[in-house]
């Protein structure tokens, strides 16, 4: 319990820093405490969760890393039907369930994505995704513990992806745990030439990041084609 | 002497006609050429995949940056701090803010030059001079990623004004950035930011 402890001396710390910002962008009332969570999750990833994913790219074959990636994305697939049913794309979710079917079937349990092959594209979808075409703003930006880059609509988002992911019911615990383990190495594994890229890239990483979370949340809601903004200029 | 003034015309006529050729360049073909061209010759230089980024630094300053405009990119990217910038500053920032790029865009390129691409047909009427030309990038396993280059006829051709990966435009994802220093250090705390930041990235590169 003392990492809970941990946490919550971050946010008093945080909440302390966050008084000290003068300019508050609209977006992100809660910056100085979002900044908190940030560092915490930067630490929390250059301590474990980078170098595994490191170890885990140079040591695991490149061919082995296809198969583990193809096997979560095709475990995430019919909850991504879903949601493109709940937004009305009924043929989009049929063919989500379609990808599952054959990769689970003639893919072996979806190591092989048989499915891209036969032209079937792999979708985006989540609940947040789903609130926001319902109409839902995204509301205040939000880091989360470990997870990240989030918004009050989002964070709703993913408490239901959470309870709805395949994951919760594997038992006994320590393999669901292990099973957890690699689809977050295999994901951050991906990640590391673009964190990479970032480091390089933005003067701010917490302001860079953030905005190209909430820009690319804007572009998924609306399946890439988001309606024109006027500039705020 | 005749023959070398021969020689001589006959360079002028060509580079003309080279010059003539790149203007009528459509804006998807420029991109479809200039992309597969680079990922070419990424493929094919052995001190690039052996990890030498002056090298590949080089090539897309020869290949790539002759197709974007750095001056209407800043202006975008600083939004309504533009203004406030006297033109000495605003040329240093071009030059500062085009540094940072070309290397956020070498970085990019060597990562994910051994994808497939996908280019898609233009959708424009054939009088506009403003166009988005999409590129995907297909990987397995993973929903494809879009990059849209929105493009603007000039004099010289078609030039890059914002490259936008999987929504998010670089320009756009600037301008708080930019528009946070302005306001705590003013254009030439934004300048000196800029060049700490490639001065910074520089040293590494030079000892690898």
């Amino acid at each position: 319990m003392t990492w809970l402890r941990g946490i919550f001396g971050i946010v008093a710390l945080a909440l302390g820093a966050g008084c000290a910002t003068p300019h508050v962008d609209p977006r992100d009332p809660f910056e100085g405490l979002n900044r908190g969570v940030y560092r915490f999750n930067e630490g929390f990833d250059e301590l474990i969760t980078k170098p595994a994913a490191i170890a885990y790219r140079d040591f695991v074959h490149a061919e082995i890393r296809d198969r583990v990636r193809n096997f979560f994305s095709n475990l995430a697939d019919p909850l991504i039907g879903v949601n493109n049913v709940l937004q009305g794309k009924f043929e989009d979710g049929v063919l989500d369930w379609a990808r599952f079917g054959f990769n689970t079937t003639i893919g072996l349990f979806g190591i092989h994505d048989v499915a891209t092959d036969m032209g079937l594209e792999k979708h985006n979808e989540d609940f947040g995704q789903t609130f926001g075409r319902w109409g839902v703003a995204p509301g205040a930006y939000l880091v989360l513990p470990f997870l990240g880059s989030s918004s009050v609509r989002d964070g709703a988002g993913t408490a239901l992806d959470l309870y709805a992911d395949p994951m919760g019911e594997v038992s006994p615990n320590r393999a669901r745990n292990s099973l957890i383990a690699l689809r977050v190495t295999s994901l951050r594994a991906d990640l590391l030439e673009a964190s990479r890229i970032l480091e390089e890239a933005a003067l701010d990483k917490y302001v860079f990041q953030r905005d190209a979370y909430l820009q690319r949340r804007r572009s998924l809601v609306y399946d890439g084609r988001p309606p024109r903004r006027r500039e705020e200029e | 002497m005749t023959a070398v003034l021969r020689i001589l015309y006959a360079c002028a006529a060509f580079t003309a006609a080279a010059a003539a050729d790149a203007k009528e360049a459509l804006p998807d073909v420029l991109v479809r050429e200039v992309t597969l061209e680079v990922v070419d010759l990424i493929a094919k230089d052995g001190e690039i995949r052996s990890g030498s980024r002056a090298r590949l630094i080089q090539l897309i300053d020869a290949k790539v940056l002759p197709h974007f405009n750095f001056a209407s990119m800043t202006a975008l990217a600083m939004g309504q701090s533009w203004n406030k910038a006297t033109p000495e500053q605003k040329k240093q920032l071009i030059e500062e803010f085009k540094t940072l790029l070309v290397r956020t865009y070498a970085s990019a390129l060597a990562a994910y030059s051994n994808q497939r691409f996908d280019f898609r047909p233009l959708r424009a009427r054939p009088g506009d001079t403003d166009v988005v030309v999409n590129v995907r990038v297909l990987q397995a396993g993973a929903q494809a990623v879009p990059i849209d280059y929105a493009m603007e006829k000039t004099a010289s051709g078609w030039k890059v004004y914002d490259v936008v990966v999987g929504g998010v435009s670089l320009v756009a994802n600037y301008r708080t950035e930019f528009n946070n220093a302005v306001r705590e250090s003013g254009v030439d705390g934004l300048i000196k930011t800029l060049g700490a930041k490639n001065r910074a990235l520089e040293a590494p590169a030079e000892k690898k």
